[in-house]
């Protein structure tokens, strides 16, 4: 059997993807708030070869209903701005791409244009951004502007609609300068060439944006864009205007199920095929009986809602020694999936044994390539520099 | 007979202004790189640490400038979003404030206020904003709130914005500690409820308290409502006040002022924004100093410049010659330029006069409105006259851009530096943990009482 080499992620969100996860994190409270805790997070997934890191975000913490305790941990669930986290880790880094969320409803999308593309120009070409739609009307308080009830159920096609028309609006302003619209020209006096800036007129029911941007092209000209995606429709959104999906295949099987999904919405897709990375949770032990028996624990404690609060999808949960791992993963691998993105378990103990223990398992299966010589997140993900949209 | 010691004269606060579009940047001189590759800013932002600096500032426009129907292209042009490139500044520097300016205006509270305390988190107690409320009336055009708010409108939302942040920021408890969590009983953290004319904001911030709780702020107002909105709310003025006259006057103003609001004085900095030219001797430096200017001012901008305020084509006219009658000052401005919020007619007319009173060239116009060169003469003189400018209370210290990009502070900083320090007026070493510290402002900025008013 022989599948493409998979593109190996790994998602970054506080103590680990597990509810419990902060129980047992060695971490003292104060450090996840400071930059060394999580560039030593990068650091590892680094060292161990990963493609890229998402950094998770979301804009509030959850309400506490009324008359409950405090949750402990509570003070470790705190999140930084995760574009600037992601800023503040490349330089710390040589390599690996950086993925944050950021969300599209309630922030400006030229704020977010200018915020992803200097952090392409901080990674020096290894930005991507994980665009998601707040649905959580508690955001919605946060921020004053917009009424509750524009985020009842009823209204997440709108939201989402919202959300392409901001996407949209993004990567035209990472266009509106066209590459070498800098020309330095001393014997006429001309930095610019203006005829390279462009104008977006962007015109939406949510919005308008004039353009240009004040941003220069980056250095990818349009990072990678990823969604999340679960459902048909939201594969259709995704293969419209996304570089990168990620889907929540339940196992090896239903990922073959869910790439044949994701190609099928791609029929009207014009440029390179969706990236396709399944999203997986993993609790790995050099002892099979214990990484069972961990998780076990965890679960006693705070089990894993059927569905998360946050509106997250429920993932896939796989349990084993890194060898058992990469074997059950060889599987996904054979599905057609272009990429795996890890979420730890705990981050503490699953991300080195990630990179230190599956890593070198999924090497030695053949089923990553032995190093990346790439240098910027789209030549790591096999895509072409785009040439601006508005060039001659 | 007792000699008592001499009073050590008053330390000098310093700035590095980084300009990502300006008049200032000599972009033709090959010393000057690019002003948006990082390796460019972080180099400029290193060598202002080497010098030990105070902080290192990033301006803001929300808008590519624009003249006679297309965009201005003779000025260095094209910048970052500033929370975010700071950030990547906070992981290749140890002790330099790192300051954005970011507007009130076009930024919602809650957003921006999570990336102030980010950026303080990530930098251990070095982030600064400059509070600008983004007077170029076009800027709407790029944002979901698109129009424009009037002076008051913009100092009002401006005044709140700032209320809502201090709210935001102090929404966990001071101490977090190491351990499980909140204690029974405690109030949940980042919970908050704010209601004003302005915003009704309700719900949980995401952050504990920054090493600084409040990053440092800074503001530019320069009206009287400006004046005193920074003295309501900020911790230091960046002030175009750079020359020593005006700077005593307006020192005198603000310090005033402070004084009949109930503050401490000592406790608001101002900061000229200036430049300084180094030369051999005093001559060689007035010499060199004519020269950037004129790197600085080139042909073309100089006429692109008055073609703005005088608000016709001016295509036809020698750079060199005389400046051109202004005919009718309402129609001066193309494209709603401002300048120091004033607007287009009243820039029109003191620009008319004072070419008139000096009979400038339209060259030497433009250099004469534009630039700020401060500071001339050897290292020695150049640290004897901002020494000399902060003990005569013309200003606390100077926020300085060097002329050409990266590389401008680099000579300031081996050989003005060293002459600071040795008339002890300038630190020897970072003493302080944070931003607020190094420049010896209290922890907390101004007390609660004052900002609120302005509701």
């Amino acid at each position: 059997m022989t599948a493409p080499a998979l593109r190996l992620a790994v998602a970054l969100d506080g103590p680990g993807r597990h509810p419990a996860a902060w129980r047992f994190d060695p971490t003292p409270t104060g450090e996840h708030y400071r930059l060394r805790h999580w560039a030593a997070l990068a650091a590892e997934a680094e060292r161990g070869a990963i493609d890229l890191v998402t950094f998770e975000d979301r804009l509030t913490l959850p309400p506490r209903p009324p008359g409950a305790a405090a949750p402990r941990g509570e003070h470790s669930t705190g999140r930084f701005d995760a574009v600037q986290l992601a800023a503040a880790i490349a330089p710390l880094t040589r390599s690996i791409g950086l993925v944050p969320t950021a969300t599209v409803t309630h922030t400006e999308p030229f704020h977010l244009s200018t915020a992803v593309a200097t952090l392409d120009f901080v990674s020096e070409g290894r930005a991507g951004w994980l665009a998601t739609v707040s649905t959580d009307p508690a955001d919605a308080r946060n921020f004053g502007r917009r009424p509750a009830a524009e985020f009842a159920p009823e209204h997440r096609t709108e939201l989402e609609q919202e959300s392409s028309a901001v996407i949209e609006a993004v990567r035209r302003l990472w266009d509106s300068w066209e590459d070498g619209a800098v020309i330095r020209d001393v014997a006429t006096g001309r930095y610019l060439d203006r005829d390279r800036l462009h104008r977006v007129n962007v015109e939406s029911r949510w919005f308008s944006i004039l353009g240009p941007s004040v941003t220069p092209r980056s250095p990818q000209g349009q990072p990678p864009i990823a969604l999340v995606a679960a459902d048909p429709e939201a594969y259709q959104r995704a293969a419209r205007e996304a570089d990168l999906v990620f889907v929540a295949p339940r196992d090896a099987v239903d990922a073959a199920a869910v790439v044949a999904a994701v190609r099928a919405a791609q029929s009207q897709r014009s440029g390179p095929a969706l990236r396709v990375f399944a999203d997986l949770v993993v609790f790995l032990d050099q002892d099979a009986g214990e990484a069972q028996a961990r998780l076990a624990r965890w679960n006693d404690l705070d089990a894993p809602p059927a569905s998360p609060p946050d509106g997250r999808e429920p993932l896939a949960t796989l349990v084993g020694t890194p060898k058992d791992l990469a074997v059950e993963l060889a599987e996904w691998a054979a599905a057609g999936l272009d990429g795996l993105r890890l979420h730890p378990g705990g981050t503490a103990a699953d991300l080195p044994a990630i990179t230190r223990g599956l890593v070198p398992q999924l090497r030695a299966a053949g089923l990553i390539e032995p190093t990346a010589p790439a240098r910027t997140l789209r030549e790591r993900l096999g895509l072409a520099r785009p040439v601006s949209r508005y060039a001659a | 007979m007792t000699i008592s010691p001499p009073r050590p004269r008053k330390q000098v606060i310093l700035g590095a202004g980084f300009p990502h579009a300006s008049p200032w940047i000599a972009w033709t001189d090959p010393a000057s790189h690019s002003q948006i590759d990082f390796s460019s800013i972080r180099h400029a932002a290193q060598t202002a640490e080497a010098g030990k600096f105070d902080f290192f500032m990033l301006a803001e426009a929300l808008r590519q400038r624009e003249h006679k129907g297309g965009f201005y292209d003779v000025e260095i042009t094209g910048r970052h979003h500033g929370p975010t490139v700071l950030a990547g500044l906070a992981a290749v520097t140890d002790h330099i404030g790192l300051v954005t300016t970011s507007s009130s205006t076009y930024n919602e509270p809650y957003e921006l206020a999570r990336q102030l305390s980010t950026l303080d988190h990530l930098s251990e107690g070095r982030a600064g904003w400059n509070i600008v409320t983004t007077s170029d009336p076009s800027s709407g055009v790029n944002f979901r709130r698109g129009g424009f708010l009037d002076h008051a409108d913009r100092y009002r939302r401006a005044a709140q914005f700032v209320a809502v942040a201090r709210t935001l920021w102090d929404s966990w408890p001071a101490d977090i500690g190491d351990g499980d969590g909140p204690a029974r009983g405690e109030p949940t953290p980042g919970a908050y409820h704010y209601r004003a004319s302005q915003f009704d904001l309700n719900g949980r911030f995401p952050l504990p308290r920054s090493p600084q709780r409040y990053p440092l702020l800074l503001q530019a107002g320069d009206s009287p409502d400006g004046r005193d909105f920074a003295i309501d709310t900020v911790d230091i003025i960046f002030s175009m006040h750079a020359e020593a006259h005006a700077g005593r006057r307006f020192y005198a103003d603000v310090k005033a002022r402070a004084v009949a609001a109930g503050r401490d004085p000592d406790s608001i900095k101002i900061l000229p924004g200036s430049q300084f030219i180094l030369g051999d001797s005093l001559e060689d430096a007035r010499e060199r100093s004519h020269e950037v200017a004129r790197q600085q001012i080139t042909a073309q901008n100089a006429i692109a410049r008055l073609e703005q305020v005088w608000g016709r084509d001016l295509s036809d006219h020698d750079p060199d010659g005389p400046v051109p009658p202004l005919h009718d000052p309402a129609a001066a401005g193309y494209a709603g330029y401002r300048e120091g919020g004033r607007e287009p007619a009243a820039v029109a007319v003191a620009w008319a006069r004072r070419a008139e009173q000096h009979g400038f060239t339209i060259r030497e116009l433009i250099i004469d409105v534009t630039l700020r060169h401060t500071f001339l003469g050897t290292p020695s003189q150049v640290a004897e006259q901002i020494a000399e400018a902060v003990a005569s209370e013309a200003a606390d210290g100077y926020v300085l851009t060097g002329h050409t990009t990266s590389t401008g502070l680099d000579e300031f900083v081996k050989s003005v530096i060293p002459q600071l320090q040795e008339r002890g007026v300038f630190r020897a070493d970072y003493t302080g943990a944070t931003l607020r510290e190094n420049i010896g402002l209290p922890a907390q900025g101004p007390a609660s009482a004052p900002w609120e008013r302005a509701q």
